[in-house]
Protein backbone atom coordinates (compact mmCIF):
# COMPACT_ATOMS: atom_id res chain seq x y z
CA UNK A 1 0.00 0.00 0.00
CA UNK A 2 0.59 3.73 -0.74
CA UNK A 3 2.63 5.44 2.47
CA UNK A 4 0.46 8.72 0.48
CA UNK A 5 -3.66 7.81 0.10
CA UNK A 6 -6.51 9.63 0.25
CA UNK A 7 -8.94 9.65 3.33
CA UNK A 8 -12.36 9.32 2.20
CA UNK A 9 -15.54 8.12 3.76
CA UNK A 10 -17.54 7.02 0.64
CA UNK A 11 -15.73 7.39 -2.08
CA UNK A 12 -13.61 3.96 -1.92
CA UNK A 13 -16.29 1.82 -1.06
CA UNK A 14 -18.46 3.61 -4.35
CA UNK A 15 -15.01 2.27 -6.38
CA UNK A 16 -15.09 -1.38 -5.19
CA UNK A 17 -18.78 -2.21 -4.74
CA UNK A 18 -18.92 -3.67 -8.36
CA UNK A 19 -16.06 -5.55 -8.08
CA UNK A 20 -17.40 -7.12 -4.56
CA UNK A 21 -21.13 -7.27 -5.91
CA UNK A 22 -20.02 -9.71 -8.99
CA UNK A 23 -17.78 -11.68 -6.45
CA UNK A 24 -20.41 -12.05 -3.67
CA UNK A 25 -23.39 -12.95 -6.62
CA UNK A 26 -20.99 -15.37 -9.10
CA UNK A 27 -17.98 -16.52 -6.37
CA UNK A 28 -19.41 -16.65 -2.67
CA UNK A 29 -22.84 -17.53 -3.26
CA UNK A 30 -21.99 -20.75 -5.52
CA UNK A 31 -19.10 -21.76 -3.51
CA UNK A 32 -20.91 -21.48 -0.26
CA UNK A 33 -24.15 -22.81 -2.30
CA UNK A 34 -21.22 -25.60 -3.05
CA UNK A 35 -20.34 -26.82 0.27
CA UNK A 36 -23.87 -26.55 1.71
CA UNK A 37 -25.02 -29.11 -0.92
CA UNK A 38 -21.66 -31.34 -0.25
CA UNK A 39 -23.74 -32.26 2.70
CA UNK A 40 -26.58 -32.77 1.40
CA UNK A 41 -28.35 -35.71 -0.17
CA UNK A 42 -30.92 -34.49 -2.96
CA UNK A 43 -33.19 -36.74 -4.70
CA UNK A 44 -33.41 -37.60 -7.97
CA UNK A 45 -35.88 -35.00 -8.52
CA UNK A 46 -34.34 -32.21 -6.84
CA UNK A 47 -37.80 -31.63 -4.68
CA UNK A 48 -36.16 -32.40 -1.20
CA UNK A 49 -32.85 -33.29 0.30
CA UNK A 50 -31.66 -34.49 3.74
CA UNK A 51 -28.50 -33.43 5.36
CA UNK A 52 -26.14 -36.37 5.01
CA UNK A 53 -22.84 -35.31 7.11
CA UNK A 54 -19.73 -36.45 5.61
CA UNK A 55 -21.79 -39.26 3.49
CA UNK A 56 -21.26 -37.99 0.02
CA UNK A 57 -17.25 -37.38 1.02
CA UNK A 58 -17.02 -40.65 2.29
CA UNK A 59 -18.61 -41.95 -1.14
CA UNK A 60 -16.50 -39.99 -3.29
CA UNK A 61 -13.11 -40.68 -1.72
CA UNK A 62 -14.53 -44.53 -1.66
CA UNK A 63 -14.88 -44.25 -4.90
CA UNK A 64 -12.67 -46.44 -7.07
CA UNK A 65 -13.39 -44.27 -10.42
CA UNK A 66 -12.40 -41.32 -8.18
CA UNK A 67 -9.42 -43.02 -7.15
CA UNK A 68 -8.59 -43.59 -10.79
CA UNK A 69 -9.96 -39.90 -11.76
CA UNK A 70 -7.11 -38.77 -9.30
CA UNK A 71 -4.16 -41.04 -10.08
CA UNK A 72 -4.76 -40.07 -14.13
CA UNK A 73 -4.87 -36.08 -12.99
CA UNK A 74 -1.48 -36.40 -10.86
CA UNK A 75 0.22 -38.25 -14.05
CA UNK A 76 -1.95 -36.14 -16.77
CA UNK A 77 -0.83 -32.57 -14.93
CA UNK A 78 2.99 -33.94 -14.44
CA UNK A 79 3.49 -34.83 -17.69
CA UNK A 80 2.05 -32.06 -19.51
CA UNK A 81 3.68 -29.20 -17.29
CA UNK A 82 6.94 -31.52 -17.67
CA UNK A 83 7.22 -31.82 -21.08
CA UNK A 84 5.58 -28.04 -22.04
CA UNK A 85 8.42 -26.61 -19.93
CA UNK A 86 11.30 -28.90 -21.01
CA UNK A 87 10.48 -28.13 -25.03
CA UNK A 88 9.21 -24.26 -24.22
CA UNK A 89 12.58 -24.08 -22.21
CA UNK A 90 14.74 -25.86 -25.04
CA UNK A 91 13.20 -22.95 -27.70
CA UNK A 92 13.47 -20.33 -25.41
CA UNK A 93 17.45 -21.07 -25.01
CA UNK A 94 18.14 -21.44 -28.07
CA UNK A 95 15.84 -18.84 -29.56
CA UNK A 96 18.11 -16.32 -26.75
CA UNK A 97 20.98 -17.48 -28.15
CA UNK A 98 20.93 -16.35 -31.84
CA UNK A 99 21.83 -13.46 -33.36
CA UNK A 100 19.66 -13.32 -36.91
CA UNK A 101 15.68 -13.97 -37.11
CA UNK A 102 15.24 -13.87 -33.66
CA UNK A 103 12.22 -12.21 -33.72
CA UNK A 104 10.94 -13.99 -36.63
CA UNK A 105 11.10 -17.08 -34.53
CA UNK A 106 9.33 -15.34 -31.72
CA UNK A 107 6.44 -14.35 -32.94
CA UNK A 108 6.11 -17.89 -34.67
CA UNK A 109 6.13 -19.27 -31.31
CA UNK A 110 4.33 -17.21 -29.63
CA UNK A 111 0.78 -17.03 -31.27
CA UNK A 112 -0.63 -20.57 -30.90
CA UNK A 113 -1.12 -19.12 -27.14
CA UNK A 114 -4.39 -17.62 -29.05
CA UNK A 115 -5.76 -21.31 -30.04
CA UNK A 116 -8.87 -22.39 -27.21
CA UNK A 117 -8.26 -25.36 -25.58
CA UNK A 118 -11.39 -26.58 -26.90
CA UNK A 119 -9.98 -25.69 -30.98
CA UNK A 120 -6.93 -27.43 -29.69
CA UNK A 121 -8.59 -30.80 -29.24
CA UNK A 122 -10.58 -30.24 -32.18
CA UNK A 123 -7.79 -30.19 -33.97
CA UNK A 124 -6.64 -33.19 -32.34
CA UNK A 125 -9.93 -35.03 -32.96
CA UNK A 126 -9.43 -34.38 -36.85
CA UNK A 127 -5.95 -35.55 -36.56
CA UNK A 128 -5.90 -38.58 -34.59
CA UNK A 129 -8.86 -39.94 -36.14
CA UNK A 130 -9.01 -43.60 -37.15
CA UNK A 131 -10.19 -42.90 -40.74
CA UNK A 132 -8.58 -39.21 -42.03
CA UNK A 133 -6.12 -39.13 -39.36
CA UNK A 134 -2.06 -38.26 -40.53
CA UNK A 135 -1.06 -38.97 -36.95
CA UNK A 136 -2.91 -42.04 -36.59
CA UNK A 137 -1.62 -43.48 -40.05
CA UNK A 138 1.68 -42.40 -38.92
CA UNK A 139 1.78 -44.42 -35.67
CA UNK A 140 -0.03 -47.29 -37.07
CA UNK A 141 2.95 -47.71 -39.92
CA UNK A 142 5.48 -47.62 -37.08
CA UNK A 143 3.83 -50.91 -36.10
CA UNK A 144 1.88 -49.42 -32.75
CA UNK A 145 -1.80 -50.62 -33.01
CA UNK A 146 -2.89 -47.18 -32.01
CA UNK A 147 -6.38 -47.60 -31.23
CA UNK A 148 -7.74 -44.30 -28.87
CA UNK A 149 -11.56 -45.39 -28.71
CA UNK A 150 -10.36 -48.33 -27.13
CA UNK A 151 -7.26 -48.04 -25.47
CA UNK A 152 -7.06 -45.82 -22.11
CA UNK A 153 -3.07 -45.62 -22.73
CA UNK A 154 -3.54 -44.56 -26.34
CA UNK A 155 -6.20 -42.32 -25.77
CA UNK A 156 -3.97 -40.44 -22.70
CA UNK A 157 -1.34 -39.83 -25.24
CA UNK A 158 -3.75 -38.07 -27.24
CA UNK A 159 -4.90 -35.86 -24.49
CA UNK A 160 -1.52 -35.24 -23.40
CA UNK A 161 0.04 -34.30 -26.64
CA UNK A 162 -2.89 -31.72 -27.27
CA UNK A 163 -2.44 -30.15 -24.10
CA UNK A 164 1.16 -30.04 -24.61
CA UNK A 165 1.02 -28.46 -27.74
CA UNK A 166 -1.31 -25.80 -26.31
CA UNK A 167 0.53 -24.91 -23.63
CA UNK A 168 4.17 -24.30 -25.31
CA UNK A 169 3.91 -20.92 -26.21
CA UNK A 170 2.98 -19.47 -22.89
CA UNK A 171 6.12 -21.24 -21.41
CA UNK A 172 8.34 -19.89 -23.98
CA UNK A 173 7.02 -16.28 -23.66
CA UNK A 174 7.62 -16.22 -19.82
CA UNK A 175 11.13 -18.40 -19.95
CA UNK A 176 12.44 -15.92 -22.68
CA UNK A 177 11.45 -13.31 -21.11
CA UNK A 178 13.31 -14.10 -17.35
CA UNK A 179 16.14 -15.71 -19.71
CA UNK A 180 16.73 -11.93 -20.91
CA UNK A 181 16.24 -10.47 -17.57
CA UNK A 182 19.34 -11.84 -16.85
CA UNK A 183 21.81 -8.87 -16.69
CA UNK A 184 24.35 -8.79 -19.23
CA UNK A 185 27.02 -8.47 -16.69
CA UNK A 186 26.22 -11.83 -14.94
CA UNK A 187 26.42 -13.49 -18.48
CA UNK A 188 29.57 -12.84 -19.72
CA UNK A 189 31.20 -12.72 -16.24
CA UNK A 190 29.75 -16.75 -16.50
CA UNK A 191 31.06 -17.34 -20.71
CA UNK A 192 34.68 -16.53 -19.08
CA UNK A 193 34.55 -18.76 -16.17
CA UNK A 194 32.56 -21.36 -17.83
CA UNK A 195 33.70 -22.26 -21.29
CA UNK A 196 31.36 -25.06 -21.52
CA UNK A 197 27.70 -24.19 -22.68
CA UNK A 198 25.82 -27.36 -21.16
CA UNK A 199 27.96 -26.95 -17.66
CA UNK A 200 27.14 -22.79 -17.48
CA UNK A 201 23.49 -23.89 -18.50
CA UNK A 202 23.20 -25.92 -15.17
CA UNK A 203 25.52 -23.67 -12.49
CA UNK A 204 24.23 -20.05 -13.62
CA UNK A 205 21.49 -19.96 -16.06
CA UNK A 206 19.06 -22.70 -14.87
CA UNK A 207 19.23 -21.03 -10.98
CA UNK A 208 18.94 -17.36 -12.04
CA UNK A 209 16.11 -18.88 -14.30
CA UNK A 210 14.34 -20.80 -11.15
CA UNK A 211 11.79 -18.03 -9.82
CA UNK A 212 10.34 -17.52 -13.29
CA UNK A 213 10.61 -21.46 -13.49
CA UNK A 214 8.55 -21.98 -10.53
CA UNK A 215 6.05 -19.57 -11.90
CA UNK A 216 6.05 -21.23 -14.54
CA UNK A 217 4.95 -24.54 -12.79
CA UNK A 218 2.36 -23.06 -11.21
CA UNK A 219 0.40 -22.04 -14.68
CA UNK A 220 0.51 -25.01 -15.83
CA UNK A 221 -0.24 -27.40 -12.84
CA UNK A 222 -3.21 -24.93 -12.99
CA UNK A 223 -3.36 -25.35 -16.86
CA UNK A 224 -3.63 -29.27 -16.72
CA UNK A 225 -6.46 -29.18 -13.93
CA UNK A 226 -8.81 -26.46 -15.20
CA UNK A 227 -8.04 -25.68 -18.69
CA UNK A 228 -7.44 -28.92 -20.45
CA UNK A 229 -11.48 -29.02 -19.68
CA UNK A 230 -11.77 -28.08 -23.34
CA UNK A 231 -9.43 -30.67 -25.12
CA UNK A 232 -11.04 -33.23 -22.58
CA UNK A 233 -14.33 -32.60 -23.45
CA UNK A 234 -13.86 -32.37 -27.02
CA UNK A 235 -11.48 -35.61 -27.56
CA UNK A 236 -12.43 -38.11 -25.28
CA UNK A 237 -15.54 -36.78 -23.14
CA UNK A 238 -13.34 -38.99 -20.22
CA UNK A 239 -13.35 -42.09 -22.25
CA UNK A 240 -12.76 -45.04 -22.71
CA UNK A 241 -14.39 -45.65 -19.30
CA UNK A 242 -13.09 -42.92 -17.14
CA UNK A 243 -9.87 -43.55 -17.87
CA UNK A 244 -8.96 -39.94 -19.41
CA UNK A 245 -11.44 -38.15 -17.33
CA UNK A 246 -9.61 -35.79 -14.57
CA UNK A 247 -10.91 -34.70 -11.47
CA UNK A 248 -12.28 -31.37 -13.11
CA UNK A 249 -13.72 -33.44 -15.71
CA UNK A 250 -15.49 -35.50 -13.00
CA UNK A 251 -17.30 -32.77 -11.62
CA UNK A 252 -19.04 -31.90 -14.66
CA UNK A 253 -19.85 -35.17 -15.78
CA UNK A 254 -21.06 -36.30 -12.35
CA UNK A 255 -23.04 -33.41 -11.53
CA UNK A 256 -24.09 -32.18 -15.31
CA UNK A 257 -24.44 -35.23 -16.60
CA UNK A 258 -25.36 -37.57 -14.27
CA UNK A 259 -27.16 -35.51 -12.10
CA UNK A 260 -25.20 -36.75 -8.84
CA UNK A 261 -25.70 -32.85 -7.16
CA UNK A 262 -24.20 -34.11 -3.30
CA UNK A 263 -21.22 -36.30 -4.72
CA UNK A 264 -20.00 -33.56 -7.09
CA UNK A 265 -20.55 -30.96 -4.51
CA UNK A 266 -18.05 -33.12 -2.47
CA UNK A 267 -15.39 -33.67 -5.16
CA UNK A 268 -16.02 -29.53 -6.10
CA UNK A 269 -15.04 -29.12 -1.87
CA UNK A 270 -12.25 -31.61 -2.03
CA UNK A 271 -10.85 -29.53 -5.60
CA UNK A 272 -10.91 -26.38 -3.62
CA UNK A 273 -9.22 -27.45 -0.55
CA UNK A 274 -6.45 -29.05 -2.98
CA UNK A 275 -6.25 -25.98 -5.06
CA UNK A 276 -5.98 -23.63 -1.52
CA UNK A 277 -3.29 -26.24 -0.04
CA UNK A 278 -1.40 -25.45 -3.89
CA UNK A 279 -0.90 -21.83 -3.09
CA UNK A 280 -0.38 -22.01 0.51
CA UNK A 281 2.50 -24.47 -0.90
CA UNK A 282 3.30 -21.87 -3.64
CA UNK A 283 3.53 -18.77 -1.14
CA UNK A 284 5.56 -21.02 1.33
CA UNK A 285 8.21 -21.85 -1.44
CA UNK A 286 7.71 -18.11 -2.97
CA UNK A 287 8.77 -16.55 0.11
CA UNK A 288 11.37 -19.05 1.42
CA UNK A 289 13.20 -20.83 -1.28
CA UNK A 290 13.59 -18.51 -4.24
CA UNK A 291 15.75 -15.34 -3.37
CA UNK A 292 18.37 -13.95 -5.51
CA UNK B 1 30.75 -22.08 -33.14
CA UNK B 2 29.31 -21.97 -36.95
CA UNK B 3 28.64 -25.96 -36.46
CA UNK B 4 26.42 -25.15 -33.31
CA UNK B 5 24.65 -21.95 -34.53
CA UNK B 6 23.03 -24.29 -37.24
CA UNK B 7 21.41 -26.53 -34.67
CA UNK B 8 20.44 -23.96 -32.75
CA UNK B 9 18.23 -22.72 -36.14
CA UNK B 10 17.37 -26.73 -36.95
CA UNK B 11 15.54 -27.01 -33.08
CA UNK B 12 13.54 -23.78 -33.37
CA UNK B 13 12.62 -24.75 -37.22
CA UNK B 14 11.15 -28.34 -35.47
CA UNK B 15 10.00 -26.06 -33.14
CA UNK B 16 7.77 -23.81 -35.10
CA UNK B 17 6.89 -26.54 -37.49
CA UNK B 18 5.44 -28.24 -34.34
CA UNK B 19 3.46 -25.84 -33.41
CA UNK B 20 2.26 -24.56 -36.98
CA UNK B 21 1.93 -27.70 -39.16
CA UNK B 22 -1.34 -28.74 -37.54
CA UNK B 23 -2.82 -25.21 -38.11
CA UNK B 24 -1.61 -25.66 -41.33
CA UNK B 25 -3.37 -28.91 -41.94
CA UNK B 26 -6.62 -28.22 -40.16
CA UNK B 27 -6.72 -25.02 -42.96
CA UNK B 28 -5.29 -26.70 -45.91
CA UNK B 29 -8.11 -29.82 -45.38
CA UNK B 30 -11.15 -27.55 -45.43
CA UNK B 31 -10.74 -26.08 -48.52
CA UNK B 32 -11.15 -29.80 -49.61
CA UNK B 33 -14.47 -31.55 -50.97
CA UNK B 34 -15.60 -34.10 -47.65
CA UNK B 35 -14.96 -36.95 -50.25
CA UNK B 36 -11.69 -36.13 -50.84
CA UNK B 37 -10.75 -35.86 -47.29
CA UNK B 38 -12.58 -39.22 -46.45
CA UNK B 39 -11.34 -40.76 -49.42
CA UNK B 40 -7.29 -39.67 -49.13
CA UNK B 41 -7.18 -38.32 -44.99
CA UNK B 42 -6.53 -34.92 -44.14
CA UNK B 43 -5.02 -32.97 -46.72
CA UNK B 44 -1.46 -31.23 -46.97
CA UNK B 45 -1.84 -28.62 -49.31
CA UNK B 46 -4.75 -26.08 -50.51
CA UNK B 47 -7.47 -27.54 -52.29
CA UNK B 48 -10.02 -25.66 -54.93
CA UNK B 49 -13.19 -25.57 -52.60
CA UNK B 50 -11.90 -22.78 -50.39
CA UNK B 51 -14.89 -20.18 -51.34
CA UNK B 52 -17.38 -22.75 -51.22
CA UNK B 53 -16.30 -24.36 -47.97
CA UNK B 54 -16.46 -20.76 -46.64
CA UNK B 55 -19.22 -19.47 -47.92
CA UNK B 56 -21.32 -21.93 -46.62
CA UNK B 57 -19.82 -22.34 -43.07
CA UNK B 58 -20.56 -18.62 -42.56
CA UNK B 59 -23.90 -17.91 -44.21
CA UNK B 60 -25.67 -20.99 -44.62
CA UNK B 61 -27.94 -22.19 -42.00
CA UNK B 62 -27.83 -24.95 -39.72
CA UNK B 63 -28.73 -26.41 -36.41
CA UNK B 64 -32.01 -27.58 -34.80
CA UNK B 65 -33.59 -24.10 -35.40
CA UNK B 66 -31.79 -23.94 -39.18
CA UNK B 67 -31.21 -20.60 -37.56
CA UNK B 68 -27.35 -20.69 -37.04
CA UNK B 69 -24.56 -19.92 -39.01
CA UNK B 70 -20.52 -18.85 -38.41
CA UNK B 71 -21.36 -14.94 -38.53
CA UNK B 72 -23.90 -15.21 -35.51
CA UNK B 73 -21.34 -17.26 -33.87
CA UNK B 74 -18.73 -15.11 -34.44
CA UNK B 75 -20.52 -12.32 -33.75
CA UNK B 76 -21.37 -13.86 -30.36
CA UNK B 77 -18.04 -15.07 -29.39
CA UNK B 78 -17.07 -11.01 -30.45
CA UNK B 79 -19.39 -9.97 -27.91
CA UNK B 80 -17.96 -12.49 -25.31
CA UNK B 81 -14.41 -11.21 -25.88
CA UNK B 82 -15.07 -7.06 -25.82
CA UNK B 83 -17.80 -7.76 -22.97
CA UNK B 84 -15.62 -10.15 -20.84
CA UNK B 85 -12.26 -7.78 -21.38
CA UNK B 86 -13.87 -4.32 -21.33
CA UNK B 87 -16.26 -4.93 -18.10
CA UNK B 88 -12.94 -6.72 -16.65
CA UNK B 89 -10.56 -3.37 -16.72
CA UNK B 90 -13.62 -1.33 -15.92
CA UNK B 91 -13.96 -2.88 -12.65
CA UNK B 92 -10.92 -3.89 -11.60
CA UNK B 93 -8.82 -0.46 -12.52
CA UNK B 94 -11.50 1.40 -10.07
CA UNK B 95 -11.26 -1.25 -7.65
CA UNK B 96 -7.35 -1.23 -7.64
CA UNK B 97 -7.76 2.02 -7.36
CA UNK B 98 -9.64 1.85 -3.69
CA UNK B 99 -7.14 -0.87 -2.57
CA UNK B 100 -4.31 0.93 -3.38
CA UNK B 101 -4.85 4.54 -2.87
CA UNK B 102 -7.20 4.75 -0.20
CA UNK B 103 -6.93 4.38 3.49
CA UNK B 104 -10.62 2.79 4.67
CA UNK B 105 -10.95 0.15 7.57
CA UNK B 106 -12.74 -2.41 5.53
CA UNK B 107 -10.20 -2.01 2.80
CA UNK B 108 -7.68 -5.29 3.66
CA UNK B 109 -10.72 -7.10 4.66
CA UNK B 110 -12.14 -6.49 0.78
CA UNK B 111 -8.70 -6.84 -0.57
CA UNK B 112 -8.67 -10.63 0.90
CA UNK B 113 -12.28 -11.49 -0.30
CA UNK B 114 -11.21 -10.48 -3.96
CA UNK B 115 -7.95 -12.23 -3.19
CA UNK B 116 -10.20 -15.48 -2.73
CA UNK B 117 -11.62 -15.39 -5.64
CA UNK B 118 -8.49 -16.04 -7.33
CA UNK B 119 -8.14 -19.39 -5.74
CA UNK B 120 -11.10 -21.22 -7.19
CA UNK B 121 -11.73 -21.30 -10.95
CA UNK B 122 -14.80 -21.64 -12.14
CA UNK B 123 -14.55 -24.99 -13.40
CA UNK B 124 -14.58 -26.06 -9.39
CA UNK B 125 -18.07 -24.56 -8.82
CA UNK B 126 -19.94 -24.96 -12.27
CA UNK B 127 -22.85 -26.71 -11.01
CA UNK B 128 -23.63 -23.93 -7.93
CA UNK B 129 -22.50 -21.01 -10.18
CA UNK B 130 -25.49 -22.58 -12.91
CA UNK B 131 -27.78 -22.73 -10.67
CA UNK B 132 -27.44 -19.13 -9.02
CA UNK B 133 -27.04 -17.89 -12.78
CA UNK B 134 -30.55 -19.51 -13.81
CA UNK B 135 -32.69 -18.69 -10.72
CA UNK B 136 -31.79 -14.77 -11.31
CA UNK B 137 -33.31 -15.55 -15.01
CA UNK B 138 -29.43 -15.22 -16.49
CA UNK B 139 -29.51 -18.33 -18.63
CA UNK B 140 -29.84 -17.53 -22.48
CA UNK B 141 -28.15 -14.28 -21.81
CA UNK B 142 -25.23 -12.35 -22.78
CA UNK B 143 -25.49 -10.75 -19.19
CA UNK B 144 -25.72 -14.16 -17.69
CA UNK B 145 -22.54 -15.50 -20.60
CA UNK B 146 -20.45 -12.53 -19.22
CA UNK B 147 -20.92 -11.58 -16.05
CA UNK B 148 -20.22 -14.72 -13.48
CA UNK B 149 -16.61 -14.72 -15.67
CA UNK B 150 -15.82 -11.51 -14.60
CA UNK B 151 -16.10 -12.64 -11.14
CA UNK B 152 -12.32 -13.96 -10.97
CA UNK B 153 -10.06 -10.73 -10.16
CA UNK B 154 -7.22 -11.53 -12.02
CA UNK B 155 -7.32 -7.73 -13.79
CA UNK B 156 -7.29 -6.38 -10.65
CA UNK B 157 -4.33 -7.85 -9.27
CA UNK B 158 -2.55 -6.98 -12.54
CA UNK B 159 -3.49 -3.32 -11.48
CA UNK B 160 -3.27 -3.43 -8.15
CA UNK B 161 0.47 -4.48 -9.28
CA UNK B 162 0.81 -1.54 -11.38
CA UNK B 163 -0.83 1.10 -9.30
CA UNK B 164 1.86 -0.14 -6.92
CA UNK B 165 4.87 0.65 -8.94
CA UNK B 166 3.46 3.63 -9.64
CA UNK B 167 6.24 6.06 -7.88
CA UNK B 168 4.68 7.84 -4.19
CA UNK B 169 5.89 11.71 -5.58
CA UNK B 170 3.64 11.50 -8.34
CA UNK B 171 0.56 11.36 -5.67
CA UNK B 172 2.44 13.64 -3.75
CA UNK B 173 2.82 16.31 -6.59
CA UNK B 174 -0.76 16.16 -7.57
CA UNK B 175 -1.70 16.86 -4.07
CA UNK B 176 0.19 19.85 -3.58
CA UNK B 177 -1.02 20.94 -7.11
CA UNK B 178 -4.48 20.78 -5.45
CA UNK B 179 -5.69 17.24 -7.51
CA UNK B 180 -8.50 15.45 -5.69
CA UNK B 181 -8.66 11.86 -5.68
CA UNK B 182 -11.48 11.82 -9.19
CA UNK B 183 -9.27 14.25 -11.17
CA UNK B 184 -5.69 12.13 -10.17
CA UNK B 185 -7.66 8.88 -11.50
CA UNK B 186 -8.58 10.65 -14.73
CA UNK B 187 -5.85 12.55 -15.41
CA UNK B 188 -3.15 11.28 -14.04
CA UNK B 189 -3.27 7.32 -13.13
CA UNK B 190 -5.54 6.38 -16.34
CA UNK B 191 -3.05 7.93 -18.78
CA UNK B 192 0.14 5.92 -16.97
CA UNK B 193 -1.83 2.76 -17.25
CA UNK B 194 -2.21 3.31 -20.93
CA UNK B 195 0.00 0.29 -22.15
CA UNK B 196 -1.13 -1.83 -19.09
CA UNK B 197 -4.75 -1.13 -19.86
CA UNK B 198 -3.89 -2.29 -23.37
CA UNK B 199 -1.83 -5.30 -23.00
CA UNK B 200 -4.53 -6.17 -20.57
CA UNK B 201 -7.64 -5.82 -22.56
CA UNK B 202 -5.54 -8.09 -25.65
CA UNK B 203 -4.91 -11.03 -22.71
CA UNK B 204 -8.36 -10.91 -21.51
CA UNK B 205 -10.39 -10.65 -25.09
CA UNK B 206 -8.22 -13.68 -25.86
CA UNK B 207 -9.67 -15.08 -22.75
CA UNK B 208 -12.95 -14.19 -22.64
CA UNK B 209 -13.05 -15.61 -26.65
CA UNK B 210 -11.83 -19.04 -26.11
CA UNK B 211 -13.92 -20.08 -22.58
CA UNK B 212 -15.78 -22.74 -23.69
CA UNK B 213 -17.28 -24.70 -20.39
CA UNK B 214 -19.34 -22.03 -18.99
CA UNK B 215 -21.07 -20.92 -22.68
CA UNK B 216 -21.92 -25.05 -22.84
CA UNK B 217 -23.17 -24.88 -19.63
CA UNK B 218 -25.29 -21.43 -19.78
CA UNK B 219 -27.04 -21.50 -23.67
CA UNK B 220 -29.64 -23.72 -24.78
CA UNK B 221 -30.68 -21.19 -27.33
CA UNK B 222 -28.64 -21.79 -29.98
CA UNK B 223 -28.87 -17.56 -30.98
CA UNK B 224 -26.15 -17.74 -28.30
CA UNK B 225 -23.62 -19.95 -29.07
CA UNK B 226 -20.12 -18.68 -29.40
CA UNK B 227 -18.24 -20.31 -32.27
CA UNK B 228 -15.86 -22.14 -30.16
CA UNK B 229 -18.84 -23.91 -28.29
CA UNK B 230 -20.10 -24.22 -31.94
CA UNK B 231 -17.49 -26.59 -32.88
CA UNK B 232 -18.70 -29.44 -29.73
CA UNK B 233 -22.09 -28.95 -31.92
CA UNK B 234 -20.72 -29.94 -35.45
CA UNK B 235 -18.66 -32.76 -33.67
CA UNK B 236 -22.17 -33.93 -32.83
CA UNK B 237 -23.29 -33.69 -36.01
CA UNK B 238 -20.31 -35.04 -37.65
CA UNK B 239 -21.59 -38.41 -36.65
CA UNK B 240 -25.06 -38.67 -38.43
CA UNK B 241 -24.03 -37.38 -41.64
CA UNK B 242 -23.38 -40.09 -44.42
CA UNK B 243 -20.78 -38.51 -45.80
CA UNK B 244 -18.92 -36.33 -42.52
CA UNK B 245 -18.63 -32.75 -43.50
CA UNK B 246 -15.30 -32.72 -42.41
CA UNK B 247 -14.35 -30.00 -44.53
CA UNK B 248 -16.79 -27.61 -43.04
CA UNK B 249 -15.84 -28.94 -39.43
CA UNK B 250 -11.93 -28.17 -40.29
CA UNK B 251 -13.49 -24.92 -41.50
CA UNK B 252 -15.86 -23.95 -38.55
CA UNK B 253 -11.83 -24.82 -36.15
CA UNK B 254 -10.11 -22.80 -38.12
CA UNK B 255 -12.73 -20.02 -37.69
CA UNK B 256 -12.72 -20.28 -34.37
CA UNK B 257 -9.07 -19.57 -33.76
CA UNK B 258 -8.14 -16.99 -36.18
CA UNK B 259 -9.87 -13.63 -34.64
CA UNK B 260 -7.70 -14.45 -31.25
CA UNK B 261 -5.04 -15.38 -33.49
CA UNK B 262 -5.03 -12.15 -35.46
CA UNK B 263 -5.56 -9.78 -32.39
CA UNK B 264 -2.10 -11.39 -30.58
CA UNK B 265 -0.06 -11.35 -34.12
CA UNK B 266 -0.83 -7.84 -34.36
CA UNK B 267 -0.13 -6.32 -30.89
CA UNK B 268 2.32 -8.96 -29.79
CA UNK B 269 4.59 -6.13 -28.49
CA UNK B 270 1.69 -5.23 -25.91
CA UNK B 271 0.72 -8.91 -25.28
CA UNK B 272 3.90 -10.34 -24.54
CA UNK B 273 4.79 -7.29 -22.23
CA UNK B 274 1.18 -7.77 -20.37
CA UNK B 275 1.66 -11.55 -19.97
CA UNK B 276 5.14 -11.11 -18.61
CA UNK B 277 4.13 -8.21 -16.48
CA UNK B 278 1.70 -9.91 -14.71
CA UNK B 279 4.22 -12.41 -13.39
CA UNK B 280 5.63 -9.63 -10.79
Amino acid sequence: MKRQQFDSSTLPYLLIAPQLAIIFIFFVWPAAQAVYQSFMLEDPFGLASQFVGFDNFIDVVSNEHYARSALFTALFSGLVAFLSMAIALLLAVKADGILHGQSAYKIMLTWVYAVAPAVAGMMGVFLFDRSIGPLNHLFNATGWPFNPQLDVFDASVTVILVSVWKQISVNFIYFLAGLQSIPRAVREAALIDCRNGFRRFWTVTLPLLAPTGFFVLVINITYAFFETFGVIDTMTRGAPGGGTATLVYKVYQDGFLGADIGGSSAQSVILMILVLGLTIVQFRVLEKRIHY
Amino acid sequence: MHRIKLTDHLILIFGVLFLLLPIWVVFASSTHRPETILNQGLQFWIGDYFWETYSAVLFDNTGFTEAVNAVLMLKNSLILGLGFSVGKILISTIAAYAIVYFRFPAGSFFFWIIFSSLLLPLEVRIIPSYEVVSKLGMLNSYTGLILPLIASATATFFFRQFYKSVPEEILEAARIDGAGPFRFFVDILLPLSKTMIAAIFIIMFVVGWNQYLWPILMTTDESYFTVVMGIKQILNDLEGNRIPQYNKALALSFLAMLPPVMVVLIFQRWFVKGLVESEK
